[in-house]
């Protein structure tokens, strides 16, 4: 399967590539100050803002998402445009200075959740790793003009798991909440290269450019950090 | 199939996150359809990602921008219902050699491919790719010959699809991949009693604009 390159964004691609290298890197899991409130009450004259969604526990999310595959309910899909909706938007804009193509891209993002939600697999997915896969699939066609070669799952060549593996591979994604846990125990210089590497676009070799760091310490951390997570989830068994 | 050389870390979050051009990735890509174990790997990357995209520090969003979703949803946006994916259980026939997404840039499987000559038995077929920073082949290299002189700048990618190679010690069979960079000095050699069929991505050569520097190239080694 291979996907051509789309054409949703046009304007402001330019700007881009420029904005990733001097963006600071803002780390999930230290929230600081509520900023989204300040910026809440700023904005009011220019339009309402959207309530911030309380918590969504994962189970929930898988839930809505079914409720949209199944029966087209428009509720499920707003409670999940509430959640989701203002975070692609931030992943959005780590790419771009310009508010108007990260809120573009985010549309899109949701729009292909409507429409793909039937896809979704409740039993094996986690909505929050669905959504991201969607969104980075959109931000790769929208700044990276090559094509993006996947593997098919429906490709008689493609190699199938074993039945046994499938069963433990099910079980881990089932432990979605142990790697929540996990994750937050990471050191933050960890989870920063994490983010650098998954929200900002960078290489191993920027990173090690940008952090002042020898690749091969940004290497070993990295794998560290995926080394410790997989040994969090296999503990669980 | 027993897989005994997969994908780095690194390449793997490349693909996770999305930033291997496009050579890598199909290498990538065409591994992880052979390689059920690296999908694992995958999936844990983008869960991890998922996790993290859960605790960014969301940008508020105005409530006309769902109203405008909603009306793209309506106006033939259409929600296309429950479809769960499936893999499609084919007939038995033989599956093809090749999987994708390998086999749709080369526009077929091994019997339709049209190779040309290097030389000594060997034969590649290049591989068109939108993005020109890397180059992409199949080569074909005979059972029991080294795989023919080439130059490359940076990182190999070697995929193996049909037969077997071994550089030193270590041997390479279907769906093995090597990731070599350029200063590791290997001479791979195809088994007897079988071609080795493999994907081969390098970056692309360095191609200087100038006459001038073109001319030197081969003097200065570059």
């Amino acid at each position: 399967m291979i996907q051509e390159a789309g054409n949703a964004v046009v304007g402001g691609m330019e700007t881009i590539r420029a904005i990733s290298a001097t963006a600071v890197p803002d780390i999930p899991f230290v929230r600081t100050k509520p900023v989204a409130r300040v910026e809440l009450g700023r904005q009011k004259k220019r339009g309402r803002m959207i309530e911030p969604a309380g918590e969504l526990t994962k189970d929930e999310a898988c839930r809505l998402l079914e409720a949209v595959g199944r029966e087209a309910d428009i509720e499920s899909f707003e409670k999940l445009f509430r959640h989701y909706g203002p975070r692609v938007k931030a992943y959005m804009a780590r790419l771009t200075r310009d508010p108007n193509v990260a809120e573009e891209l985010m549309q899109e993002v949701m729009i292909t959740v409507w429409n793909k939600a039937g896809q979704f697999e409740v039993t094996r997915g986690n909505a929050g790793t669905w959504i991201f896969t969607i969104a980075r699939n959109l931000r790769i066609d929208a700044y990276r003009k090559n094509r993006r070669p996947d593997f098919d799952v429906n490709d008689p060549a493609f190699v199938l798991e074993d039945a046994k593996n499938a069963e433990s591979a099910l079980a881990e994604r089932q432990d979605a909440s142990r790697l929540k846990d996990a994750m937050k125990d990471l050191p933050q210089e960890q989870i920063q290269l994490l983010t650098l590497s998954f929200f900002d676009d960078c290489s191993h070799s920027t990173i090690a450019n940008k952090l002042n760091l020898p690749l091969g310490t940004v290497k070993s951390r990295i794998r560290l950090a995926f080394a410790r997570l997989r040994a969090a989830l296999e503990d669980g068994k | 199939m027993n897989i005994r050389h997969h994908v780095s870390d690194e390449l793997l979050v490349g693909y996770a996150s999305g930033t291997l051009e496009e050579g890598w990735r199909l290498a990538v890509a065409t591994h992880l359809a052979l390689c059920p174990n690296c999908r694992t790997r995958l999936a844990l990357m983008e869960d991890a990602a998922g996790e993290l995209l859960e605790g960014i520090s969301p940008i508020p969003i105005k409530v006309s921008s769902f109203d405008r979703v909603k009306e793209r949803i309506k106006n033939g946006e259409k929600n296309r219902g429950f479809s769960p994916r499936q893999p499609t259980k084919m007939p038995k026939t033989q599956p093809p050699t090749i999987p994708e997404p390998l086999r749709s840039y080369l526009g077929g499987d091994l019997a339709e491919l049209k190779w040309k000559s290097l030389g000594r038995g060997a034969y590649h077929i290049p591989i068109k790719l939108a993005d020109r920073s890397t180059t992409a082949r199949l080569l074909r290299i005979p059972a029991g010959k080294p795989v023919p002189e080439h130059s490359h700048g940076g990182r190999e990618l070697t995929l193996v699809l049909s037969g077997s190679f071994s550089d030193g010690e270590l041997v390479f069979a279907r769906g093995d991949l090597e990731e070599a960079d350029a200063n590791v000095q290997h001479q791979p050699l195809a088994t007897q009693g079988e071609d080795c069929i493999c994907l081969a991505v390098t970056d692309a050569p360095l191609r200087f604009r100038s006459w001038f520097m073109r001319l030197l190239q081969p003097v200065l080694r570059i």
